[in-house]
């Protein structure tokens, strides 16, 4: 019986216990990462981090929710009100949805019912993914707009054209995926990789998919959005109190969010470690869920290590990474795949095949070697004309002062 | 293959609840969007009847289109419209005056073009047919049963909206380039020249202007180890407006008998 026929008989209480379940999952997990992520960063840093509250710090994410819960609320008076207040909201609650189609464990017994945790199968689960997490991305426009000054509109626009740019990455990653899985069911994904996971199958969408849903989620080093250098705050420099703490809650809920779809797409899901698949009887089933938790926690610390690594980017660098590189890349990888697939599935012997993608990477690099050593590497100054030294000031007409010397040096 | 959203489309009772809520709900947001002043309020309501279509399609069996709505509609289409909104700046102040002449009458012309359209293709689609659901369509899975009309049935109708829509890009892109006169120096060519030309004080970048303890300001110009002022510290709009301030008062040792700001 696959999944989706497990999951299409549960009755309603039991869809019921299994979204409670998802949501306390959710929200334990943001404050156990907040905890982490500070613990971790401390230690990258040579500092200790926080350690006060509770046994090794570990309520201090408590104790700062209740806080900020207690700030004052302020709502800035060149705000637009309504929008204001509905963009935290949306953020909040789309980050919990992509959780329904996330299968976390293999069939369980739960109450003496059959099921699986995963709240339902969707045939096209992973575009729903993709769709919530686009409609997420509104609370942080709207939220940039609303505010009514500079910084976080100019943080909201950063976020949409980053997230618009980034999402086209990530799906051309996924179609990989597809192809491979012939399926956009989470838990028909999950059951294909059950001899090879798919970052070894498919490992340039895995990279793929990795570096774009970093940028999805506006972390460090792509965390332009909100660049406390640049921006104070970006897209939330004007919240407080709950609303802030909605926005807090959204980022740390979508990282583990599109760490679980990672999980999911290229780790084999809620399957063990290759040579430990015994495990999977443990408890009747349900150690299949600490694999599954085990493989978002590896992803989760790899978003912390990147944050105590990397500086963030600048923006042209970014975008044209986007466009100029991710894009490209994952649009040849797919030809690839593709025919690769069309291959195998017409019969072509498993050495052509492999004859094939040896081929193609052999003459990527020559090409990429004769693209370098045909580049010629100038040894000239620039020809370039530096002009005085002055500050980005736009040129305004001038009054009073000595008014012909300004238009000279700024006109 | 069996999932929830199916299962709700088929039992009539839920639909019906389903289409009471949102139903109402889309109309107000459409007509919200028609009436409300500023731009970015219509764009958000203009979503909400997206999405609110996207559940109707998923209720009805057509799952695909239903993601896909969100997805492309949502998620890009109405993203880049925010976009523009907002970097554009357009508000209620926009006025309603025509800028272009006949503009109004090709805008209705198009619009009873449209609404043609639109009430013979409904027309052609409900009158004198049974209505026969998605079920049959579906029954090999709603993916697959679209993947094989596209790639079958309509493949070339499909290749050459994706060609004319490629094109339309491709021709955006064109439009919108601008060749620069001269090529912009790169940070690293920057560099190369702090290095090679002039003196080297300049490499490690230039000095802020002038924070003190007395006077926190951009108008008052660095000072240099050796004591002068550093004439590149400041915004050389500041100095041509004659709004600059001495900095020697505010020199170390000398900072008590300084009276901070005397302009």
């Amino acid at each position: 019986m696959t999944t989706a026929e497990i999951l299409g008989q549960d009755p309603g209480w039991i869809i019921l216990v299994k979204g409670v379940f998802v949501f306390i999952i959710a929200v334990l997990a943001t404050l156990m990462a907040i905890w982490a992520e500070r613990r971790i960063v401390a230690r990258m840093q040579m500092r200790i981090g926080p350690n006060r509250v509770g046994p090794q710090g570990l309520l201090q994410s408590l104790s700062d929710g209740v806080k900020l819960a207690l700030k004052e609320d302020l709502i800035p008076a060149a705000a637009d009100k309504i929008v204001f207040i509905i963009a935290p909201i949306i953020s909040a609650t789309t980050c919990f949805m992509s959780f329904a189609v996330i299968p976390m464990s293999g069939p369980v017994s739960l109450f003496g019912h059959k099921t699986a945790m995963q709240m339902t199968d969707l045939p096209v689960g992973v575009l729903y993914v993709l769709a919530i997490a686009s409609v997420g991305v509104y609370g942080i426009i709207l939220a940039g707009w609303s505010s009514g000054s500079t910084y976080p509109l100019l943080g909201g626009l950063r976020s949409s054209a980053q997230v618009i740019s980034y999402e086209v990455a990530m799906g051309l990653s996924l179609v990989a995926v597809f192809i491979y899985a012939g399926s956009m069911s989470t838990s028909e994904i999950v059951a294909a990789q059950q001899k090879w996971w798919y970052s070894i199958v498919l490992f340039p969408s895995f990279v793929i998919y990795a570096i774009s849903m970093v940028g999805e989620t506006n972390r460090a080093p792509f965390d332009l959005a909100e660049a406390e250098g640049e921006l104070v705050g970006g897209f939330h420099t004007e919240y407080s109190s709950l609303k802030f703490a909605l926005f807090f809650l959204a980022e740390y809920v979508n990282i583990v969010a599109v760490s679980a779809l990672a999980t999911t797409l290229f780790l084999g899901g809620y399957h063990a470690l290759p040579g430990l698949t015994f495990t999977e009887s443990w408890l009747g089933g349900w150690f299949t869920i600490v694999w599954f938790f085990a493989k978002v926690i590896f992803f989760f610390f790899i978003f912390v290590w990147l944050r105590g690594t990397l500086p963030r980017l600048r923006y042209d660098q970014f975008m044209k990474f986007g466009w100029k590189v991710l894009i490209p890349a994952s649009l040849l990888w797919i030809l690839i795949v593709a025919t690769m697939r069309v291959m195998s599935l017409r019969g072509t012997s498993r050495g052509g095949v492999l004859g094939f993608a040896v081929g193609i990477v052999l003459v990527v690099l020559i090409g990429s070697f004769a693209y370098d050593s045909s580049k010629k590497r100038s040894e000239q100054i620039p020809e370039v004309e530096i002009p005085e030294p002055s500050f980005p000031v736009p040129a305004i007409p001038i009054s009073h002062g000595p008014s012909a010397q300004s238009e000279v040096s700024h006109g | 293959m069996i999932n929830l959203a199916l299962e709700v489309g088929k039992t009539a009772a839920p639909e019906a609840t389903m289409f009471w809520i949102l139903g109402p709900l889309a109309v107000i947001a459409a007509l919200g969007m028609l009436l409300v002043k500023k731009a970015v309020h219509s764009a958000i309501l203009m979503a909400w009847v997206m999405i609110t279509l996207a559940i109707f399609y998923i209720a009805q069996g057509a799952l695909f289109l239903g993601i896909v709505q969100v997805v492309v509609y949502t998620g890009a289409v109405m993203m880049l419209f925010l976009f523009i909104l907002m970097l554009v700046g357009v508000d209620s102040a926009d006025s309603l005056k025509e800028t272009i002449k006949g503009l109004r009458p090709i805008a209705i012309l198009a619009f009873i073009g449209f609404g043609g359209l639109l009430v013979s293709l409904i027309g052609r689609a409900t009158l004198g047919h049974q209505i026969v659901g998605l079920d049959s369509a579906n029954a090999n899975g709603n993916v697959p049963a679209l993947a094989e009309l596209l790639f079958s049935k309509y493949v070339w109708a499909f290749e050459v909206v994706s060609a004319l829509l490629i094109t339309a890009a491709l021709g955006a892109m064109v439009l919108a380039h601008n060749h620069r006169v001269h090529q912009r120096p790169t940070q690293r060519d920057l560099s190369i020249l702090r290095f090679r030309t002039g003196s080297l004080a300049e490499t490690a970048g230039l000095a802020n202007p002038g924070v003190y303890a007395l006077h926190n300001a951009v108008d008052v110009p660095a000072l240099l180890p050796d004591g002068s002022a550093a004439p590149t510290s400041i915004s050389a709009m500041l100095e041509a407006r004659g709004d600059v301030i001495d900095s020697s008062p505010f020199q170390l040792g000398q900072a008590e008998e300084s009276e901070g700001e005397d302009k």
